[in-house]
């Protein structure tokens, strides 16, 4: 970790200006990924993960706003390209994988034209040559007979042939930071272990640097090196993986840990995190999770506990008043 | 493709026979045949001779059989004659249906040109200043009564500022010098009708043309187009507009099969001869021939109109095939 980042985020605050008043869906989120590495985002639906990512691709439309903070891709911030800017960076440097392959491809293009119109605009090949590149990317996703596949239409083809499909057009320009918003999420299990592996194997041949959003922590334990843990739009807990998973700091990462049913082991019931994710405007002034917190102290409904590295391992952070000794 | 063509053309034309069998019942259900006509018009005529003309004239047989005749003239290329006028159907219709195709595409092309536009820029600014000022107008010009709209534009453009003839479709008595100056002199007469016609489509259209722009571009793939690092231009034409043409195809092939068909009001307005005024005056004065041939001209518009339309569905979308 001597080299500088390739992905350095700080003080990232996303504002959705509601009817209601203003909601911060991404409250003062840092962090830094570096080279060839995956940072995972953990957290439930509607902790701001998914925020985070479009924010940085300046994909958040109205009523919301990034109010602050920076996004350096190599130095160059984010959030304050304008947009002819960030449009040669999009698809280019920076590409994205998305949750749902059924609908993230437009259903009246064909594969190949989606694929192709990306490719002419990054890369500035010929139609001809824009082509050969879609077949080849085709090709190292795993899709059979790409030649064929190049001209058909979304519809045409399975779940997992589409995430594949959008796996190659996010790769096809060669980008150094990806970002993989749930990409195994709508796919059935045999089909994501594929995905998975693809994956992997393409990052470690393309030297990426991966973003790699989920709320499956058994794939964040086997792609990311690096864990992020997300709740109420802020951060709660960041640290290396198997640190994280083996003994969390944070009652919420601990939580969110035993409620998944572990192999080899037998029981009744799995346990949940009592509650739901409370509504923007019941979020306490304090530490979010002081609703649904089992060890909340009276300070946590007050004050915002900072993210404060470990004491016994200072590569680790936690946002936490009262965290798991680790 | 071409079976599904094919089962697609009988079944418009079976379509065909079993709407213009139930149109001919329709007419026959109206009181007064020729034959009353005939009777009103000349005190003098004997019981015995009314019986002789039903007879002579086929109007003693079941509507069947009457229908029978009447379609198997038809198909032999004979449209009949007009009663009220005595001369042939094909005479009468076929300047009135000009006309009217003339008034119809010019409102549906004017009011096309300007809402798909219009909508289409709302739809990418919603709830903005332009896009409610827009709203509110949409709603005013689909809300107005076209026999106020129509004499209101009367009062205003020929009555008040002199600038355009309050109806007709020529100036009477003049001679024309060339082609230009007969066009010019027609279009004098149809800017107010089209006027009239378009400020009601306009509305209608661009609201359309709104919620299908905006349905498309609230889809994912939107998205992923712009992660992609297209401009918003491509982001918006070849990605947006492509899925909103889906659902306008079927708003404009549909308003397509009424261009011959007439709009009643706003021609009587205008004193302009055409199609929607003949129809009307046809079956008020019990002209048989003339209003059933008006009838299934209009159907088959709307019937080949679907047709097209589905036809192109298959086109604008490939989710859609006719295998």
């Amino acid at each position: 970790m001597t080299s500088s980042p390739v992905l350095k985020v700080e003080q990232l605050e996303t504002t959705f200006f509601l009817k209601s008043g203003p909601f911060k869906a991404v409250n003062n989120v840092s962090y830094e990924i570096y080279n060839g590495q995956t940072l995972g985002i953990v957290g439930e639906s509607g902790c701001g993960k998914s925020v985070t990512s479009f924010s940085l691709m300046q994909l958040i439309s109205s009523p919301g706003r990034v109010t602050n903070g920076s996004a350096l891709l190599n130095g160059e911030d984010l959030i304050r390209m304008n947009a002819a800017q960030i449009e040669s960076v999009r698809g280019g440097k920076m590409a994205m994988i998305f949750q749902e392959p059924m609908t993230a491809l437009n259903p009246v293009l064909t594969i190949g034209y989606q694929m192709s119109e990306q490719i002419i605009k990054h890369m500035s090949y010929s139609p001809a040559d824009a082509r050969d590149r879609a077949i080849e990317m085709l090709q190292l996703v795993g899709i059979p007979s790409a030649q064929e596949r190049y001209s058909t239409y979304p519809h045409q083809l399975s779940g997992g042939m589409r995430q594949r499909a959008m796996i190659a057009m996010a790769l096809s320009c060669n980008p150094q930071f990806l970002i993989a918003d749930e990409p195994t999420t709508a796919l059935d299990v045999t089909i994501q272990a594929q995905i998975l592996e693809l994956f992997q194997g393409l990052q470690e041949k393309l030297n990426m640097s991966v973003q790699f959003i989920t709320h499956d922590l058994g794939v964040i334990s086997e792609v990311s090196d690096n864990v992020l843990v997300m709740y109420g739009g802020q951060m709660c807990e960041k640290g290396p993986t198997q640190d994280v998973l083996n003994t969390p700091a944070h009652p919420y990462t601990a939580a969110l840990i035993e409620s998944r049913p572990k192999v080899g082991q037998y029981i009744q019931r799995l346990k949940t995190i009592e509650g739901s994710v409370p509504a923007p405007h019941e979020i306490p002034a304090g530490c979010p999770f002081a609703t649904r917190c089992s060890r909340v102290l009276a300070e946590c409904w007050i004050q915002k506990p900072p993210m404060k590295p470990l004491q016994t391992n200072p590569q680790r952070e936690a946002a936490c008043f009262n965290p798991h000794k680790v | 493709m071409t079976t599904y063509i094919f089962r697609r053309i009988i079944q418009t034309v079976l379509l065909l026979i079993v709407l213009s069998y139930v149109c001919f019942n329709l007419m026959t259900l109206m009181p007064g045949d020729p034959i009353e006509l005939m009777i009103s018009s000349n005190p003098k005529i004997t019981t015995e001779d009314v019986a002789r003309l039903r007879e002579f004239y086929g109007l003693d047989q079941p509507t069947y059989v009457r229908y029978k005749n009447w379609i198997s003239t038809l198909l032999e290329g004979d449209l009949g004659y007009s009663r009220t006028y005595r001369i042939p159907v094909a005479e009468m219709i076929g300047p009135a249906l000009k006309y009217t195709f003339i008034l119809s595409m010019c409102s549906l092309i004017l009011s096309l040109a300007i809402a798909i536009p219009l909508g289409i820029y709302c739809a990418l600014r919603p709830n903005s200043k332009f896009d409610y000022i827009v709203n509110l107008l949409s709603f005013a010009g689909i809300s107005a009564p076209s026999f106020w709209l129509g004499i209101v534009l009367i009062i205003v453009f020929s009555v008040k500022l002199g600038w355009l003839p309050a109806g007709g479709y020529q100036t009477t008595g003049l001679v024309y010098d060339n082609i230009f100056s007969e066009i010019l002199d027609k279009a004098k007469y149809l800017i107010l009708p089209v006027v009239s016609l378009s400020i009601q489509s306009i509305g209608r259209f661009s609201r359309f043309a709104r919620s299908a722009m905006m349905e498309a571009m609230r889809n994912d793939y939107i998205r992923t187009a712009r992660a992609k690092g297209l401009s918003e231009n491509i982001v918006i034409w070849n990605h947006g507009f492509r899925n909103a043409l889906i659902p306008l195809i079927t708003i404009v092939t549909l308003s397509l099969s009424s261009v011959f068909s007439g709009a009643l009001i706003t021609e009587t307005l205008f004193a302009y001869p055409g199609a929607g005024r003949l129809i009307y005056t046809s079956i008020i004065s019990n002209d048989f021939n003339v209003a059933m041939v008006s009838f299934i001209i209009s159907i088959s518009m709307v019937l080949v109109m679907s047709l097209i339309a589905d036809l192109l569905y298959g086109v604008a979308d490939p989710r859609i095939s006719y295998e």
